[in-house]
């Protein structure tokens, strides 16, 4: 029996592991943090705002404080003026955390092939998810954080996933 | 309406544009600069410098030219505040040096990077990687001088201040910063005694993408600029270059068209105000503004395919025309819009804490707010009536009965009262299109402008190699210089074109409001509580993507 069965019994003692326990935790409380910058940010109001709702996914805390934050939404262009700052915030985000990379832009430059932006920001910061469009539909980025969440109650986290990642920014 | 293209020596340049001024030419739209490195017409100088300044009566425009012989032109900040930014952009796109400027550096680039990017000779795809974030201490210990907080020693550094001054940044990650921009507060307390922005976090290169695509290809791009309201600056830019070729559209067109513009005028301000009022606390006005506009959206995502970026317009007409049943959906769209505006205004109009957070806050008069060549909403709030749509109307708007919403004070109460006031204007005009929508198609019939019909290209030759030729070429606009306008959502958004006789633009440049209206906002937040400067900024509803472009 899974843990978010809504069917349990009040009076239900679970016996699980404690990977599996803390997986379904933090499956149900992740706390974004928006990095919003461009034409995605807007449509990031749009997941916010009662239409789509974010909260109906247990991700509605929206901090704008890495530290208060352990999946970062980077929506919209990150040109290489700004990507030094981008990755100074995702540093300072604690661990466990994860990256969605909302939209054309965040994940390749788009059609912004050109002097002043990052062609895509896993050049900079290891990214869990991409979601494509430009902007993507609400929808999209509702998807993006189940696939998340999926993998959190799987439990195919994996906390040494990014050791090996060395950005553009890092010192060699 | 004539507008007048004049080219004049550098040496004279300052006095021909102080002489125009005093003549009443006191509105500076805009100033750039073209390499004319490899353009087709050989010309003696490879840069030349264009103002284009526009009349106090607001009809008339005047593009003014001086071909550089050096790259070094006197600087006409001491007439106009707002080319300060101007002038240092242009010194940072194209490397021409603006003698006397008072702060001379880099606006939209980073301050490492190394070249001029908007010159022919730099490379498009070029990018540098960059580390250092510029600390900003020049800029603001000469503002703190100016403000006479700290004086000048003789061996050239700057004294102690004479307050206890704390330095705080504001963004450019912040949800309250609206976007990325930054801006660099002395605090006494919670008093700003002295502020400056550093932007550019934004800026994508579309004026350099823009000379590597066809005219068409960059009506996507033009989405991404006031991506609040991306029709609108479709229908600038594709104005723009259909002005160029000399193409009048149909009455049908023109129609959807201003019906479009109203209604991205209405979708702009509706997010402008939604986030201005959660900048003041008051998040339930954002579910009241901000879900008609989610309506709106799915009313445009069925007419374009797209909810946010539409790139509906093409140069000489547009995708589509208007499907069945859209009226009917749209006055639904209009009634809940107009359901939200009530609410909303419900909640605030005699609300103290609206009134006490807003009057007197952020202020900027017209004379400054005109020399600072802010525009749009946010000059209308100052008082000053100057609204494109009445002043050199086209598409038809002097046929439509609608008024030009003006404030006084120029605070941030005025600069939200009349985009409230906009709103109930552009659903009157809405409402006078629909009503008399003319019939007939919405594409010019001209085989060199717009695609042949589908049927043509599967079955005639001649419809698929014009097809073809059109789609890899591009719409071939005759040589020339020229800018066009239209009153856009915040303001005057204008693009001047250097066209080489291809389907290419050999140069773009656009005027973007926000731009200016950022420029003249560090002084207006001077002597303000540090609240006060969030919902100033807010209010002047800066568009990242069209500030830095």
């Amino acid at each position: 029996m899974e843990l978010n069965n809504p069917n349990l019994p009040s009076d239900t003692v679970i016996v699980t592991k404690l990977d599996e326990a803390i997986g379904w935790a933090r499956e149900s409380s992740l706390w974004p943090m928006i990095f919003g910058t461009a034409c995605c940010a807007i449509e990031f109001m749009s997941v916010a705002a009662s239409k789509y709702d974010i909260s109906r996914f247990g991700a509605e805390v929206v901090r704008f404080s890495p530290r208060q934050a352990d999946l970062m939404i980077v929506a919209g262009t990150i040109t290489y003026k700004q990507a030094p700052i981008l990755k100074q915030i995702y540093d300072q985000m604690s661990e466990p955390k994860w990256v969605v990379s909302m939209g054309a832009c965040a994940c390749s430059g788009g059609f912004y092939d050109n002097y002043c932006t990052l062609q895509g920001i896993d050049e900079i910061i290891p990214v869990d998810m991409y979601v494509g469009g430009c902007p993507p539909r609400p929808e999209a980025l509702l998807d993006a954080l189940l696939c998340i969440q999926k993998d959190l109650r799987t439990n195919k986290y994996n906390p040494d996933r990014h050791k090996d990642f060395k950005g553009l920014l890092d010192e060699s | 309406m004539s507008h007048e293209y004049i080219t004049v020596a550098p040496s004279e340049l300052h006095s021909v544009i102080y002489n125009r001024y005093k003549e009443g030419f006191n509105y500076l739209l805009d100033i750039t600069a073209i390499d004319y490195t490899e353009h087709i017409d050989s010309h003696d100088e490879d840069y030349a410098v264009v103002y284009i300044i526009r009349h106090k009566d607001f009809k008339l425009h005047v593009v003014i030219k001086t071909y550089l012989p050096t790259l070094e032109i006197d600087t006409i900040t001491d007439i106009f505040s707002g080319a300060n930014w101007l002038e240092r952009e242009v010194y940072d796109q194209y490397g021409i040096k603006f003698i006397n400027h008072p702060n001379l550096r880099r606006v939209l680039n980073h301050k490492e990077f190394v070249g001029h990017p908007l010159r022919k000779s730099y490379p498009i795809t070029k990018g540098q990687l960059l580390y250092e974030v510029d600390d900003l201490i020049d800029e603001m210990n000469n503002r703190l001088l100016s403000k006479e907080v700290v004086c000048s020693l003789e061996d050239g550094s700057f004294s102690d201040c004479n307050k206890d001054l704390m330095f705080l940044n504001l963004g450019p990650s912040h949800p309250a910063s609206h976007g990325t921009i930054r801006t660099y507060v002395a605090l006494d307390g919670e008093t700003i005694e002295a502020a400056v922005s550093e932007i550019g976090y934004l800026h994508r290169g579309f004026e350099k993408s823009c000379e590597n695509h066809t005219y068409n290809q960059i009506v996507p791009y033009t989405d991404r600029l006031n991506y609040c309201s991306a029709i609108s600056n479709n229908i600038a830019f594709v104005k723009t270059v259909e002005d160029m070729l000399g193409v009048t559209l149909s009455e049908r067109a023109q129609a959807i068209r201003v019906m479009l513009l109203e209604l991205s005028r209405i979708e702009d301000h509706v997010v402008c105000l939604a986030a201005v009022l959660v900048d003041m606390g008051g998040l339930t006005n954002y579910w009241y503004m901000y879900n008609p506009r989610e309506d709106i959206y799915d009313l445009l995502s069925k007419l374009t395919g797209a909810r946010l970026t539409n790139s509906f317009m093409r140069v000489g007409g547009m995708a589509n025309d208007l499907y069945d049943g859209f009226e009917e959906e749209l006055k639904e769209v209009i009634k809940k819009v107009q359901y939200g505006v009530q609410e909303t205004l419900a909640l605030i109009k005699h609300n103290r804490i609206f009134h006490d957070r807003t009057q007197n806050v952020g202020v900027i008069n017209a004379q400054d707010a005109i020399n600072a060549s802010m525009t749009g909403p946010n000059l209308r709030a100052s008082g000053v009536s100057f609204d494109m749509r009445k002043d050199t109307p086209y598409y038809g708007y002097e046929k439509y009965e609608f008024d030009v919403i003006v404030g006084s004070v120029g605070d941030v109460y005025d600069r939200v009262m009349v985009r409230f006031g906009e709103i109930d204007e552009s659903i009157k005009i809405i409402d006078q299109v629909m009503q008399n929508l003319p019939d007939g198609e919405v594409n010019i019939k001209d085989a060199s402008i717009t695609l042949p019909s589908k049927e043509a290209v599967y079955t005639t030759i001649e419809g698929a190699m014009n097809q073809f030729k059109l789609t890899y070429e591009g719409v071939k606009v005759p040589s020339k210089e020229y800018y066009g306008s239209i009153e856009a959502t915040n303001g005057e958004l204008g693009f001047f074109i250097v066209s080489d006789g291809s389907g290419t633009p050999y140069k773009v440049k656009v005027k973007a409001p926000s731009f200016t209206a950022m420029s003249a906002y560090p002084q207006m937040v001077e002597g303000s509580q540090l609240a006060d400067a969030i919902l100033t900024l807010g209010s002047l509803n800066i568009i990242a993507g069209e500030m830095d472009r």
